[in-house]
């Protein structure tokens, strides 16, 4: 039902069966944040997760390091219509981190440095699906774009990996998080462009 | 956690170009007619998605410049050298020609003439296009808000909707220029990147708890936040929204 825009061509840049559909590739690495940029000092950092019945499990910066670490090659798709091929990151898989925790819940909720949430299924964090990562490109992690650890769950859009990350809340019943209560998708798959609440 | 209504299901609209006007030789106010446009807030933007005939199709978001005014749909656009969608808009669409449109897009970086609070926008270029929507419905709602627009642009002739502000500051309306690579030879701050003696002086004291938005491409949004929060404006009331080139 598409109507054709006459004398628009568009500029193809190839890579089209790695583009979701509405994306467009971008070069540089922009920006999506609702609010100021936190300062998280990794001396003061640490991610907890919780189970519903409230049992943490804490780990601080230098604990974080001395985990195994995974280095990810991904592909990364913004709502904003932006997408990042072969984006290079290390960090801890949300396996490792979940080894010892014992839940039945099947939902999560993420909460970040600076008050951001967002949710997501338990399931889409495991087996081998995500990652709290510390690094981009070789880099240290910047600021900007969540260092000093952000998560990363590159098969949904990128909202879902929320920078500065602090906390994940296993919960039984699903809640909405930051964007998931201003109108967009809950569950946020690409390839189905559920960009908003209804697609 | 704080909740809002659920909106409906956002549907690609046919929309029709009405009318255009140049704001500067590279950025275009375009005003597009939407059947069942359901309203907007000031702040929020639109997807737009062009399909060419072999059924190639992309989409771009693009910010609101005016409040909600029945179907009309009102945007400016910045051209992108080498974009792909912005020169199109900004060159090549004529008058009667139609893109598709859904929206609105956004329920956070927008501001409700209901709130009580003193308000300040910060726009660094094209980032004036949302604020100068809040700007529009504070004098269409008769509101009686204190305003602060900081415009930070590149130069005079890139400004945005120039001879509106000039009409639009007064009545608890202040508008202050900060020019950051050529300014007017009267101007004694001269041309250089808006910073904390700017903010400083110009910005609403954070005793007043204005609400902050801020708007521009990323480097200067993560400046201006940063340095608001150092003059003790509490990070929860600075709302950013922050764009790459976005061809």
């Amino acid at each position: 039902m598409a109507i054709v825009t006459p004398g628009f061509f568009g500029k193809r840049r190839g890579a089209a069966d790695r583009l979701p559909p509405g994306q467009y590739l971008a070069d540089d690495f922009p920006v999506l944040t609702a609010g100021p940029t936190p300062v998280v000092h990794t001396e003061d950092w640490e991610f907890t997760l919780t189970n519903e019945v409230g049992e943490r499990h804490t780990w601080n910066w230098r604990e974080l390091q001395a985990l195994p670490a995974e280095t990810p090659t991904v592909d990364i798709h913004c709502v904003t219509k932006w997408s990042k091929l072969d984006t290079a990151w290390r960090g801890v898989s949300l396996d490792e981190l979940f080894a010892d925790v014992d839940t039945a819940a099947d939902y999560a909720m993420v909460h970040s440095y600076g008050g951001y949430t967002t949710n997501l299924p338990l399931e889409d964090l495991l087996d081998g699906q995500a990652w709290i990562a510390y690094e981009y490109d070789g880099e240290e992690l910047l600021a900007q774009h969540g260092g000093p650890a952000r998560l990363l769950v590159p098969h949904l859009y990128f909202w879902k990996s929320a920078k500065w990350v602090r906390d994940i809340e296993l919960m039984v019943t699903d809640e909405p998080g930051f964007w998931e209560s201003l109108g967009y998708h809950d569950y946020g798959d690409p390839w189905l462009e559920q960009r908003y609440q209804g697609d | 956690m704080a909740r809002t209504a659920v909106p409906g299901r956002l549907t690609w609209r046919v929309a029709t170009l009405t009318k255009v006007a140049d704001e500067t030789p590279t950025a275009r106010t375009l005003t597009f007619d939407v059947p069942g446009w359901p309203g907007h807030l000031p702040g929020q933007h639109v997807d737009v998605r062009l399909t060419a005939e072999d059924g190639y199709s992309t989409q771009r978001s693009y910010s609101i410049a005016e409040p909600a005014d029945g179907e009309h749909v009102v945007l400016t656009i910045q051209e992108v050298a080498d974009g792909e969608v912005s020169p199109y808009l900004t060159r090549a669409l004529p008058v009667g020609g139609q893109v598709e449109l859904r929206g609105p897009v956004g329920g956070w970086f927008v501001w409700r003439d209901a709130e009580p609070a003193p308000v300040l926008l910060v726009a660094g270029g094209s980032g004036i296009v949302p604020l100068a929507a809040m700007l529009r419905a504070r004098a269409a709602a008769g509101s009686r808000v204190p305003l602060r627009l900081l415009y930070s642009v590149r130069s005079p002739a890139e400004r945005f909707y120039a001879d509106e502000l000039r009409g639009a500051a007064t009545g608890g309306v202040d508008i202050t220029y900060f020019y950051t690579r050529e300014a007017p030879p009267d101007d004694p701050r001269g041309a250089k990147r808006i910073g904390l003696a700017d903010l400083n002086t110009h910005a609403w004291p954070a005793d007043f708890e204005p609400s902050c938005f801020v708007c521009g491409p990323t480097g200067f949004v993560e400046t201006v936040a940063d340095t608001l929060i150092a003059l003790g404006h509490d990070p929860r009331r600075v709302r950013t929204e922050r764009f790459g080139p976005s061809g």
